[in-house]
This record gives structure tokens, C-alpha cells and sequence, in this order.
């Protein structure tokens, strides 16, 4: 569109500020019905608080999560009886502060659900979108696939696949992400498949549209609902799965302070010092549950079925 | 219903032999050789190693062993443990009960208190006991198992003392195990207190096991019955003077309960990888640990086994759930 006139062109102006005032119109109507669930929102406000201990960790914590101090083993909680001011959570076996480890924890776990999110996410997408949009032979393979990734336990399959990386975070979170990625998969499919023949995609298919303008600009952008609740409850399977595995001593490896491998470190002492075992696993408990509260929001506030009841 | 079934079946078959691929490629994806792996640290002579290869095939072409391992799997055969040196069919059939006596008692509490929970959350929709029961819902579904178990461990073995640590009964009991089942085996043995001791043992493990299905199946049957709710079958019902028990129990229950049996179903999957945690917080003799411990022991056999034994197990309960559901819901089978 070299020679546009002028008319074309406050065409196209109009034409760019009507979506852009659309976009802007969605965002405040998912706003609406997201902030209709108090949950949602306070769920919201808790991820984003953990995000910041997160990424300000080294201000926030009060001492190093890896130094131990060796006249304070098993120092209870500052509001126990013998616990000291400098630890308000108390210190490990090893004399490790609680809170310390906690707060760096915070960039582990949400790194964990980052990373395998994305993995899963992008690695649904396409192949959900190859099965969904190909058809055929090629459908038929991927979900067999699929069936059969699912046909294990997720953490059994994630266990099996660390027995063949070698343990570690790294490898345990390549190991969920692969165990979450046949949900995105069947999702983008089923998606894909509703879509496909609509007018808006023969449309732009009679245009002139390539197969991959197609597949991601066209077809994509209309199946992005039910995905960003998937990623959401994905998001807290990762968390969860990878502090199971760090439990049972194939994720991360002491001392990293991952709130699962704490856990399993501190397994020993659970009848003589509670604090070691109850914190770590509220810190899980606590991040999971804000993030399916932000999941329980996005689902009300994306489907449209729910809306009209 | 037959035609159905047949279908149902033969989509299963390509998954099965997919699952065998799976659990025959662990062995060969692990880093090393296998029989390096099997001499561990000691190490064995390249004479030795050559003739043990032959021995056990791994000399033959990938397809070749592949086949093998297929048709020996379907005569039961499942290699043997380098651990126990028993096959590893006898190992699983041995500890299964275990699991299987786990898991009944954790879905049976979720069916028992997740169902009714998840009706009444319905009914008194938006009141404090609707949101009270979805909160505790959300934090059940949130909950990492193993925490959960060891919290318990604190408070009811440790803090009060009312229940034993691990185990499934105390050593002072003996007796043959005819069932497998503890809770049937000590009925049967009528050893006093034997039973009691069971039951103490189970609870703890059931309570951690089926906190995640109670929360799902309660959050499910509250949509399913919210949906129901506005039916116009239900108006109608009310509409004719029907009590509310009857409407609730007879005409929503009944079609709201259908999408919960898959949910149930489903839950086979959950149950079985939360045994692999709750059996090992409570030293649990069955599946889920021997598998972790056989991890960790590189009891590689083991693990092909049970991974293969435990997605037949999900794809077996899975069919079933179809079949059901297929009886329960006319409109599935003729589609």
C-alpha cells in the first residue's frame, strides 16, 4: 500500500484507534468480572507481593540463606521459648536462617513455574496447533502421543524422567514440563479445531493467508483463552510437582533453599522442631493457593459461558 | 453397547503398545549401559559383560529386544529385580494390595465427603457455608500432599499420640495374609485388637491420599449441580410441589452425578502418584514407595515394571469410567 490517499489513510487511522479502543474496552471488561471475585484479587495481590520478595531477595533477607551459624542449631521461632530476635522463623539443623531460606525460595519456586510454564505453553501451542490445523495422519500420531504421556502419573513419569537426566532442578523442571504438555496440547487442538472453519479463517484464508499467518496471527489469538487458565493451573502443578520431587530428593539439591528440598532435610526433626518442617511447606501452600485463586479469577472472568449465568 | 466398548477398546491398544515403548526405552534412555549400571561400582570383566549381554539380549537389534520385551510382557514376565532377585510381576502382585487398600479407603472418604459437601455448597449457593467449603476446598486442592502428612504426623503422632507414625500394623500382630488387605486380614486372623490397630495405621495415609480428590470432586459436584440447578426440568419439578429433597436428591442429583464419575475416574491417576508421597512420609509397604526406593537403589527393572503396571492400571480404570459413563449416559454411547 505504496500510494494510499488521504481518505485511506484516516480509514486506516480510524480503523486502528476502533481496536485499539476495543482492546482497551475487553481489558476493562475482563477487569470487571476478574475484580467481581474478592478471592481472585487477593490471590493476586499475594503473587504479586512474592514476586517482589523474589526479585528483591537479597534486600529483604535478613541474613544469608546458606551461612550457618553454629551456636544457634534448631533455634525456635522468636515467639517460642529460647528464640532469639535474629531469627523470627528460627534456624535449621545446621543453623541456617528460616526466613533467609524462605524468601530465596520464593525465586526458586517461581522460577520453576516460569520456565516450565513457558516450556509447556509454547511447546503445546505448536504441536497442538500442527495436530489440529494438519489434520490427518499427522493429528492421529501427536495425540496417540500425547495418550500415552498421560497415561502415567504425572509425578511418577516426571520421577522416571529424572532417573534418566540425573537429578537436579534443571532437569526436574524439564521433566514437568513435558508431564504438562500434552494438557496444552488437546487444548490448543480442541481449539484449533473449533476455529478452523469459521468465516474469519476462510476469510483470510481466500485472502491470500499463508499456512503459519494462519496458524499463529489468525486461528491463535481466538484460542488464547482457555490456554492462559491452563498456564495458570500449570503454573501451580510446577511449583508443586517440583517441590515433590525436591522432597523425595530428585529436584533441586541441598542447599539449595527450594522449599521442597527443605522440606525433605528437615524431615528427620519433625517431632523435636516443628518450625522446620511447617514453614517450608506453608511457603508451598501459600504461593500455590494464591496462584489457583488468580486461576479461579481468570476462568470466571475468560469464559464466556459462566459470565451470562 | 457392544460396538462401544469395541471402540473404546481398540482405541486403547495403540496407547498400550505405547506404554510398553515407554517403559522398554527407560531402560535403554539411561545414561550408561545397562549392565554397567547392574555391576554398579564393582564393575565386571569385558568377557564377563559380553557373555551376560548375550545372555540377556542386549547384543540383538533394538527392534528385536523390543519384541522380546513385548511378548515376554504379555506371559507376565517383567525381568527381575537386580535387588531382590525376584521377578518383579511377584513383587508388584505382593505389594499392590497395599496401594489398592490406600487408595479405596482415600476415595471412598473423598466420594463420602466430597459429594455431599459439593451438594450442599450448591444448594445454600453464596451463603458463608458455600464459601467456607469452596475456601477449604481450594486450600485441600492447593495442598502439597507431603507437607500435609507430616503436619499430621506432628499433631496426631507426636503432639497427641493417637496414632503410630508408619507402618501398616503394629509388629506385635502376626498373621497370614489371605487377602492382602489389612483391614479384611486382621478381621479374618481374630486376633484381639489387630483390626483397631489397622484401622489406626490407615488413617492418617487415607486422610493425606484423599485430601486432593476431596477437594476436586467437592468443587465438581457443586458446578455440576449449580448447572443442573437451572434446568428447566428442575423448575418444573419444584414447579409441581416436588420437596426440595426429592427435587434435589432425585431430579438434580441423578444428571449432575454424571460428569462426577469421570471426575472419580480420573482421580485413579492422582491417587496412584500421591501414594508415591503419602507412601513414603509414612513408610507404606507398597507400590509408590517400592518405586521412589527403587529409584533410588537403581533397580531398574523395578521401575520399568511398575511404570508399565501403573499405566495399565489408569488405562484400565479409565476404560471402565468410559463404560460406566457410556451406561449412565445414553447420549455418549450412540455418538
Amino acid at each position: 500500500m505504496t500510494n494510499t490517499s488521504p481518505a485511506a489513510k484516516a480509514d486506516t487511522a480510524k480503523l486502528e484507534a476502533e481496536s485499539r479502543n476495543a482492546t482497551k474496552a475487553q481489558l476493562a471488561e475482563f477487569w470487571y468480572y476478574f475484580s467481581q471475585n474478592k478471592g481472585a484479587v487477593i490471590g493476586l495481590v499475594v503473587f504479586a507481593l512474592l514476586v517482589l520478595m523474589a526479585v528483591f531477595a537479597p534486600l529483604i533477607a535478613p541474613h544469608d540463606p546458606d551461612v550457618q551459624y553454629r551456636d544457634s542449631f534448631l533455634v525456635p521461632p522468636v515467639w517460642e521459648e529460647g528464640g532469639k530476635a535474629a531469627f523470627l522463623l528460627g534456624t535449621d539443623a545446621v543453623g541456617r536462617d528460616i526466613l533467609s531460606r524462605l524468601i530465596y525460595g520464593a525465586r526458586f519456586s517461581l522460577f520453576i513455574g516460569v520456565v516450565v510454564v513457558t516450556i509447556a505453553l509454547v511447546g503445546g501451542i505448536v504441536i497442538g496447533l500442527v495436530a489440529g490445523y494438519m489434520r490427518g495422519a499427522v493429528d492421529t500420531l501427536i495425540m496417540r502421543v500425547m495418550d500415552i504421556v498421560l497415561a502415567f502419573p504425572s509425578l511418577l513419569l516426571a520421577l522416571v524422567l529424572v532417573a534418566i537426566l540425573g537429578p537436579g532442578l534443571i532437569n526436574a523442571m524439564i521433566a514437568i514440563a513435558i508431564v504438562l504438555q500434552p494438557h496444552f496440547v488437546r487444548l490448543t487442538r480442541a481449539a484449533v479445531l473449533a476455529e478452523r472453519s469459521r468465516d474469519y479463517v476462510v476469510a483470510a484464508k481466500v485472502a491470500g493467508a499463508g499456512h503459519l499467518r494462519l496458524m499463529f496471527k489468525t486461528i491463535l489469538p481466538n484460542c488464547l483463552a482457555p490456554l492462559i487458565v491452563q498456564a495458570t493451573l500449570s503454573f501451580s502443578n510446577a511449583i508443586l510437582d517440583a517441590a515433590a520431587l525436591g522432597f523425595l530428593g530428585m529436584g533441586a539439591q541441598p542447599p539449595t533453599p527450594e522449599w521442597g528440598t527443605m522440606l525433605a532435610e528437615a524431615r528427620e526433626f519433625i517431632l523435636r522442631a516443628w518450625w522446620v518442617v511447617t514453614f517450608p511447606g506453608l511457603a508451598i501452600l501459600i504461593t500455590v493457593l494464591a496462584i489457583n485463586l488468580v486461576g479461579d479469577g481468570l476462568r470466571d472472568a475468560l469464559d464466556p459461558k459462566l459470565k451470562r449465568s | 453397547m457392544l460396538r462401544f466398548l469395541l471402540g473404546r477398546l481398540g482405541l486403547l491398544i495403540p496407547t498400550f503398545f505405547g506404554v510398553t515403548l515407554v517403559a522398554f526405552s527407560f531402560i535403554r534412555l539411561l545414561p550408561g549401559d545397562p549392565l554397567d549400571l547392574l555391576a554398579g561400582e564393582r564393575g565386571v570383566t569385558p568377557e564377563r559383560k559380553a557373555e551376560l549381554m548375550a545372555q540377556m539380549g542386549f547384543d540383538r537389534p533394538l527392534w528385536q529386544q523390543y519384541l522380546d520385551y513385548v511378548a515376554g510382557v504379555f506371559q507376565g514376565d517383567l525381568g527381575t529385580s537386580f535387588v531382590s532377585k525376584k521377578p518383579v510381576l511377584d513383587e508388584f502382585l505382593t505389594l499392590f494390595p497395599a496401594t489398592a487398600e490406600l487408595a479405596l479407603c482415600a476415595i471412598i472418604l473423598a466420594v463420602c465427603l466430597g459429594i455431599p459437601a459439593g451438594i450442599f455448597a450448591a444448594v445454600k449457593r453464596g451463603s458463608f457455608a458455600d464459601q467456607a467449603i469452596m475456601g477449604t476446598a481450594l486450600v485441600g486442592y492447593s495442598m502439597p500432599i507431603f507437607w500435609w502428612g507430616l503436619l499430621l504426623i506432628i499433631l496426631f503422632s507426636g503432639i497427641l499420640q493417637w496414632t503410630p507414625v508408619s507402618g501398616r500394623i503394629s509388629l506385635l500382630y502376626f498373621f497370614p495374609q489371605v487377602t492382602g488387605f489389612m483391614l479384611i486380614d486382621s478381621l479374618l486372623s481374630g486376633e484381639k485388637g489387630a483390626f483397631l490397630s489397622a484401622v489406626q495405621h490407615l488413617i492418617l495415609p487415607s486422610i493425606v491420599l484423599a485430601t486432593i480428590p476431596l477437594a476436586v470432586i467437592a468443587r465438581q459436584t457443586r458446578s455440576a449441580m449449580l448447572e443442573v440447578l437451572g434446568e428447566d426440568y428442575v423448575r418444573t419439578a419444584r414447579a409441581k410441589g416436588l420437596p426440595p429433597r426429592r427435587v434435589i436428591g432425585l431430579h438434580a442429583l441423578r444428571n449432575a452425578l454424571i460428569p462426577v464419575v469421570t471426575t472419580i475416574g480420573l482421580q485413579v491417576g492422582v491417587l496412584l502418584a500421591g501414594a508415591i508421597l503419602t507412601e513414603t512420609i509414612f513408610s507404606w509397604p507398597g507400590i509408590g514407595k517400592w518405586l521412589v526406593d527403587s529409584i533410588s537403589r537403581r533397580d531398574y527393572f523395578v521401575v520399568q515394571g511398575g511404570l508399565l503396571m501403573i499405566a495399565a492400571i489408569i488405562m484400565l480404570v479409565n476404560l471402565v469410567v468410559d463404560v460406566l459413563y457410556g451406561l449412565i449416559n445414553p447420549r455418549i454411547r450412540h455418538n
